[in-house]
């Protein structure tokens, strides 16, 4: 049996791919998808995300963005999700989709499936626009296309008023923008929610309890690892031993499990030595009557970014912001300042929305911002952690490498991934 | 190259760095190692000391010494606290101390700056205040007890270079402490400009962390604040209206 420790996003569709392929697995979580996975806004933007040194992060995540429109069609399946929130493009907050049939897409956007799969997940394909203010910003807008255009990206570069004619409620001082028709967004809550019911559905045992330690065996006698002085090193992982949460229900103490997969997130160093570190990113979600955009929305307001990502149900998210304070999850007043300061300057029409959810995360940070995905170099242990700000989008390909269910092209993604890549795991 | 003495402390490198605006901690490192730096400033708010993995340990694995600063503060009273929490959290007496006025141009408010210049003389820190090109203010906060310091060249971020080189030398004419160039390097020939122009040394993060290729970029100004302190101290020759020969009358 497999033991996934952590129910995120990610933790959660691997233990879904694996119940699917008729693998026993079961979840460790004290709180299932009540971390970065219920903060994130869940844009699917690998192209308007690209930066100038992280070229392995954008094929990680073109490629999982391909898988995604599969990965949500056979979730929505298997947990029983009907309904008309599904995939939908250009359709406004009604849900009413209208194929395109651009399946022809040689970038392989979400084109392809179409209406084909009405999942329940909110899933969008419209396209991001990523918009300057000022001189300043667009030059540096300006510098990213020529950039992206040479590592063949599809992306248009748009003038202050083809921006506004997409987006009408963007503000007046918008100079420029560059539009990512194919980047795509989903709602985490939905997602991570459906991921619940279809374990459920598969009789996949979640075991609400904190994850306090990893079981090893060193020269044949199991001992139990503490979180603070007693991580990882040699022996062979044997499972995991579990703490209760106070009051609640009695869980086993520890769990047997030929392979324990660290999905843990922010909380992954906890438990084994894994170069991961929490990143503190505080987020809003607004809600209107009607919708003020049809896409997703990024900015950049005299060198600070924000974005802004439209729900089908009038839900506006408003993100985030960055900060590295270890373990603090506190909303702050600077935070929102900040965060409203920003999407106020992009859409002036913000200001009158009802404040639905405010809310503070913690990605799982690495050195390079790459996700840690591989065997761990100690038997029985594997990692599935460091997604940093790309957990929600890089779900489908993490579950794909962990179950072993690679196409061809995909087989040197693993590499770009591998935890060998890092001394401290050992 | 001769040493850069700050507060009777030496620096092989005259090159300070910031790490405001690197995509990940990865590229900063490489960035901080090709760059040779010693002495590298990390802005406290909105960061945990003690957090595993931060900033603060890749900078401690290079054995590069921290320097807090108070980036972000509109007040001398928020510079002050910022400086006593880092003091606290990191165990250094040191503080680059900045007070931005507003947050469109981020210039320094010379009147916080001054008066949180003198509280913190006062405690004990050796200062090092971030202010405009102003020779008469640069006097003044030296006369306070300032250890250094750092007028700029151009707006944070801005990479406009330096663009009163003038004034520069006049601060750099009248200080006995060092004079650091602080802001607006865009690139390598500015930050060789400002040891040209007599700068102690040159202290940039922009120019390199949001290039396209920050390892480079970092040695490139690497290179740059050496040839520049090297043509200083060679002495340039005068500027002439016409041509001198410079064959073949001498051996």
């Amino acid at each position: 049996m497999d033991v996934i420790v952590g129910g995120g996003i990610v933790g959660l569709s691997i233990a879904w791919r694996l119940a699917r392929s008729g693998r026993p697995v079961t979840v460790v979580d004290p709180a299932p998808a009540s971390g970065a996975s219920y903060a994130a806004a869940g844009m699917l933007a690998p192209v308007s995300e690209v930066t100038y040194t992280e070229t392995p992060l954008l094929r990680l995540g073109m490629a999982s963005l391909r898988r995604w429109p599969s990965f949500a069609a056979e979730l929505a399946e298997d947990a029983g999700l009907t309904g008309n929130a599904g995939l939908t493009r250009n359709s406004g907050p009604t849900g009413d989709a209208e194929p395109t049939g651009d399946a022809g897409s040689p970038h392989g956007g979400l084109g392809a499936i179409g209406d084909g799969a009405r999942l329940g997940l909110d899933l969008r394909a419209d396209g991001t626009l990523d918009v300057a203010f000022g001189a300043d910003d667009l030059a540096t807008l300006d510098e990213l296309a020529t950039y992206m255009e040479k590592l063949g990206l599809p992306v248009e570069r748009l003038t202050g008023r083809e921006c506004r004619r997409l987006e009408p409620m963007l503000a007046p001082s918008v100079r420029g923008g560059l539009l990512a028709p194919e980047d795509a967004w989903v709602d985490p809550r939905r997602v991570t929610a459906a991921l619940l019911a279809a374990l459920d559905r598969l009789h996949v045992p979640l075991v609400r309890a904190r994850a306090a330690g990893l079981l090893r065996d060193r020269d044949g006698s199991v001992a139990g690892g503490s979180v603070a002085g007693d991580r990882v090193v040699g022996g062979r992982v044997v499972g995991v031993r579990l703490e209760p949460p106070p009051g609640g229900p009695e869980p086993p103490s520890e769990i047997r499990a030929e392979r324990v997969v660290l999905a843990a997130g922010a909380w992954s160093g906890e438990l084994a030595e894994v170069p991961v570190r929490p990143i503190k990113g505080q987020i809003m979600r607004l809600r209107s009557p009607q919708p003020l955009l049809s896409r997703c929305v990024r900015g950049t307001v005299h060198g600070s970014y924000v974005y802004l990502v439209p729900r089908g149900d009038g839900e506006l998210v408003v993100g985030a912001t960055q900060e590295e304070l270890g373990f603090d999850t506190r909303v702050t007043a600077g935070g929102l300042y900040e965060l409203l300061r920003d999407a106020r300057e992009l859409v002036p029409g913000v200001t009158e929305l009802e404040v639905a959810d405010v809310v503070a995360g913690l990605r799982p940070g690495t050195p390079d911002n790459v996700p840690i995905i591989g065997p761990s170099g100690t038997p029985g242990l594997d990692l599935a952690t460091g997604h940093y700000r790309g957990g929600v989008l890089l779900a489908p390909l993490t579950a794909a490498l962990m179950v072993g269910d690679l196409g061809g092209e995909e087989g040197e993604l693993a590499a770009l991934c591998s935890p060998g890549r890092f001394q401290e795991i050992s | 190259m001769d040493d850069l003495i700050i507060a009777g402390e030496k620096f092989s490198s005259r090159l300070i760095m910031g790490t405001g605006g690197a995509p990940s901690l990865e590229v900063l490192d490489q960035a901080l190692a090709a760059s040779g730096t010693e002495l590298t400033t990390v802005a406290m708010r909105r960061l945990d000391p003690g957090a595993r993995g931060s900033v603060l340990d890749v900078l401690r694995k290079r054995d590069i010494k921290v320097l807090p600063n108070t980036a972000g503060c509109f007040t001398a009273g928020e510079a002050v606290l910022t400086a006593r929490l880092a003091r606290e959290a990191l165990g250094t007496n040191w503080v680059k101390l900045e007070v931005i006025a507003d947050e469109r141009t981020l210039l320094p408010d010379p009147i916080e700056t001054f008066d949180a210049a003198e509280r913190l003389v006062a405690d004990g820190f050796v200062v090092l205040p971030y202010i405009g090109d102003d020779p008469a203010l640069a006097r003044r906060l030296e006369q306070a007890g300032c250890a250094a310091v750092m007028p700029l060249g151009a707006p944070i971020g801005s990479g406009l270079g330096i663009r009163n080189p003038h004034n520069i030398e006049l601060i750099v004419e009248a200080a006995a402490v060092p004079v650091i160039l602080d802001a607006g390097i865009g690139t390598a020939s500015d930050a060789a400009l400002a040891m040209e122009l007599g700068c102690d040394a040159v202290l940039l993060a922009t120019a390199v962390t949001r290039a396209q290729r920050p390892d480079l970029m970092a040695a490139a100004m690497k290179s740059a604040v050496v040839a520049g302190r090297l043509a200083r101290q060679a002495g340039r020759i005068p500027r002439r209206r016409y041509a001198e020969a410079s064959s073949p009358m001498t051996p």
